[in-house]
């Protein structure tokens, strides 16, 4: 603030000067907010109880310990069910272990990572170069069905466990907040990460460009890769995942292409249909509304018109009521409830009509 | 080959070195049989079909000529002749019952459990730039929740003068902004680093939506809390639901766009996209967007957190992982026509499509009717904002031939969008994340658009 306003003019750092002594705010780092004081303080309890993120130089981490023993009967009962009892299970979630040697233990780097390995898939110990990264995600979000369960000691020990799986510990072994940059400095992938920062600054310049080429440029003219026809409806009826209207419509990808545009545009313009109504069903409540029925008849009693329930009323036990209702809906009447006559509901199917006088006649419910 | 009975779907990987009980991964659509036939896909079918002549169809002949005229028109249909309905009989509207087909859909086979997976934007059916809210795609990694937001609270810790806690109420009256930006999935496109795997641009690129979002500046809260600028480095952003998802920011981005944010398109946010606070970290991976926000620390060091330690790296050919990889380079894909719709007739067509950038605005699109040969340039639609998606529309006349149109966008730092053999050259094909290749479509002589891949 100080060397700014030595840079001033004499006029301008006049202004400046009455603005601050009006309690006018400037737009100077620290200067004052008017919204300063919204919010509170933390307490120390409530940032410890959220604060639990460990980072790889293991600040945050708790003190504790859990032996690879315990780990067993934790994993046994809460994890394997999702990641199998060695961890290597891929039905729910991508495999934990598995694909790490004794020689990547040495070296830093997961061999299998290398092209031409063909390794069935990465697993979390090919990739987990930090030891602290594993522990902070169990405490916080394990058990997937009851994140943060786990207590300081069970989470050393479910991960001394899938440590031993991966023969990054013995079997006897105890891992604690002691020993854990130990065991940091046996991971299969420790060397494996590279922080590139051409794709984290915003200012960065990226690692692959293209040129604007305009006009006859080089290409292949090749098809280096189409969709297989039999992977045509992998993801069903293409058809039914686009508008109705339009200049393009979906393609019928549940059967195989049609040969020639005329056939194509048959084909989608002919399977669009609207959206087919619950199962043949008829919701009467919802056809009241629609067709504003609701507007003059209330549920139970008068409004412009009878209530249904008085309709119904007068009607019960009459054989011939349900036609003689439908009737009524769909060509109006008048004098029977009052002057005030019905208009005629030439809209409504028969179906709709004869569910509506159905469900009046069954009590209008 | 197995197949998924209940899905009818080919099913992944069938390995030569299974471990456990592998099945299909999330990484993989295809299986090694399936790679392969979409490798002998390889035709050099295009070559002379795409020396196109310019002829223009004459539209068809409608049988209406003939006729007194259309029933549409002739015979008063009943919205004409009746009463419509009233005030708030939809007391909060919902799209018109025709428009059901435009939906969020998962894709089959990419996960095992919903709470842990993603429902695509159907991106072939949207206009303009903004993203209907309900039709904003989702990425949970532990379920979502309906919070109360009375009881919501929003902390500051770590490298600052004051640790505070702010509740729902006091983050809304501080001095808010409204920006429009895009949120992109850094896995968007990612099944087809290695080959074609996805039939329509819902599932290709529907890891992508755009809203107006509202909320402070997170610079205004961290300089309320009195942020030690002199060791701060980074951010971390975690959240309240059970996976308390937590990703590192860099401090130059926290002090400068990034809004911890609650309205979205002129409400509060959606439950799925993390009300009643979420993050919004413009241009950087939708992973980063932390929903359900409830505390961010100020630190000197990254913090190598689950999804950015294990899932978010980026595999290179030498057998390292990148880490840290945030930013969403510019990139632009066509949305009409798009892969598996089928083209009604030849004649005019409008071209229309999306752009993008994390490092900036849209400078230019270019569109190509012939694999990438020749390029003319799109217009844009207005606003071509920072880091917001900018409609691209442009004049194309199908002559009924063969064709494979392409969009490539180029940003206000001058990056041109790659092609996917030119990232493949220097990531190879296991990156996953950040595939943001000129995206190909091929149209056929029936009419029929299908995602291919042309180098």
């Amino acid at each position: 603030m100080k060397s700014m306003m030595q840079t001033l003019n004499k006029p301008l750092g006049q202004l400046v000067a009455a603005l601050v002594l009006c309690g006018l705010t400037f737009g100077v780092a620290h200067a004052k907010k008017p919204w300063d004081e919204i919010g509170r303080d933390a307490k120390p309890a409530e940032i410890a109880a959220w604060d639990i993120d460990v980072r790889p130089d293991f600040k945050g981490l708790p003190a504790g310990a859990g032996s690879v023993d315990r780990g067993t009967a934790v994993w046994e009962s809460q994890c394997a069910s999702c990641h199998g009892v060695f961890g290597e299970s891929n039905e729910v979630f991508t495999p934990l272990v598995g694909g790490t040697t004794a020689k990547d233990i040495e070296t830093g780097n997961v061999e299998n990572l290398l092209p031409g390995k063909n390794f069935p898939q990465r697993t979390t110990m090919m990739k987990a170069a930090t030891v602290s990264t594993l522990w902070d995600y169990i405490n916080r979000a394990m058990p997937w069905n009851a994140p943060k369960s786990l207590s300081t000691n069970d989470v050393y020990a479910v991960l001394a466990y899938l440590l031993n799986l991966a023969d990054v510990v013995p079997a006897d072994y105890v891992l604690s907040d002691k020993n854990i940059a130990d065991v940091q400095k046996r991971m299969p992938n420790r060397n494996g990460m590279t922080v590139f920062t051409p794709l984290w600054d915003v200012k960065g310049k990226g690692d692959v460009q293209n040129v604007a080429c305009m006009k006859n440029c080089a290409t292949e003219l090749t098809l280096g890769s189409s969709l297989p026809d039999f992977a045509r409806d992998a993801h069903g009826d293409i058809n039914q995942q686009n508008r109705l209207i339009g200049p393009v419509r979906g393609s019928v990808t549940t059967e195989p292409a049609p040969k020639t545009l005329a056939d194509a545009r048959a084909k989608v313009t002919g399977a669009a249909s609207a959206p087919k109504a619950d199962g043949g069903a008829i919701d009467v409540k919802a056809l009241l509304v629609s067709n504003s029925c609701t507007a003059c008849h209330g549920m139970k009693t008068k409004m412009v018109g009878p209530g249904f329930a008085e309709v119904a009323e007068k009607y019960k036990g009459q054989a011939d009521a349900k036609a003689y209702l439908a009737g009524k809906i769909k060509n109006g009447g008048a004098g029977v409830w009052g002057a005030i006559p019905m208009p005629p509901q030439p809209q409504l199917s028969d179906a709709e009509l004869a569910a509506m006088a159905g469900w009046i006649v069954d009590g209008a419910k | 080959m197995p197949i998924n009975q209940d899905l009818n779907i080919p099913l992944g990987n069938t390995f030569d070195q299974p471990i456990g009980r592998i099945i299909p991964a999330p990484e993989n659509h295809l299986n090694a049989e399936g790679l392969e036939t979409a490798r002998k896909a390889r035709r050099s079918f295009m070559g002379k079909a795409l020396a196109m002549g310019a002829g223009i169809a004459a539209a068809s002949k409608s049988a209406i000529a003939a006729s007194e005229g259309e029933d549409a028109i002739l015979k008063l249909p009943a919205h004409t002749t009746g009463l419509g309905q009233g005030v708030a009989a939809n007391a909060y509207g919902m799209p018109s019952k025709w428009e059901s087909n435009l939906m969020r859909r998962e894709s089959p086979g990419l996960t095992r459990v919903p709470q842990a997976s993603v429902s695509f934007c159907p991106l072939q059916g949207l206009f303009g730039i903004i993203t209907p809210s309900g039709l904003h795609f989702e990425r949970h990694h532990q379920g979502w929740w309906d919070i109360d937001p009375s009881q919501h609270r929003f902390m500051v810790n770590g490298l600052v003068k004051r640790p505070r806690v702010f509740t729902m109420d006091d983050l809304m009256r501080l001095p808010s902004v409204s920006r429009i930006h895009f949120i992109e999935c850094g896995a968007n496109t990612g099944p087809e680093w290695g080959n074609v795997a996805l039939p329509s641009v819902q599932y290709t690129h529907g890891m992508l939506s755009c809203a107006e979002f509202t909320g402070v500046l997170l610079s205004t809260v961290l300089e309320m809390c009195g942020i030690d600028k002199k060791q701060a480095r980074y951010i971390l952003a975690e959240g309240a639901d059970g996976s308390s998802m937590t990703r590192t920011i860099a401090l130059d981005r926290a002090m400068d766009d990034v809004i911890v944010a609650w309205g979205m398109n002129g409400e509060m946010l959606r439950p799925e996209n993390g009300y009643p606070l979420r993050l919004v970290v413009p241009g950087v991976q939708g992973v980063s967007w932390v929903k359900y926000l409830r505390r961010i620390e100020v630190g000197d060091q990254p913090y190598a957190t689950k999804d950015e330690a294990v899932h978010y790296i980026d595999l290179q050919p030498d057998g390292q992982h990148r880490q840290y990889t945030s930013i969403q380079e510019c990139k632009s894909v066509i949305t009409t026509p798009s892969g598996s719709q089928t083209l009604l007739d030849k004649g005019y067509y409008n071209i229309s499509g999306l752009a993008w950038s994390g490092r900036g605005s849209i400078k230019r699109v270019d569109v190509s009717v012939d694999g990438g040969r020749n390029w003319r340039t799109a217009r844009l639609e207005g606003p071509t904002l920072s880091k917001a998606l900018t409609r691209f529309n442009f004049d194309w006349v199908w002559d009924g031939k063969p064709a494979i149109l392409q969009s490539r966008a180029i940003d206000s730092t001058g990056y041109v969008q790659p092609k996917i053999n030119q990232l493949r050259a220097v990531r190879g094909t296991r990156s996953i994340y950040h595939n943001n290749a000129i995206q190909s479509w091929k149209i056929s002589e029936n009419g029929e658009v299908s995602n291919v891949q042309v180098y």
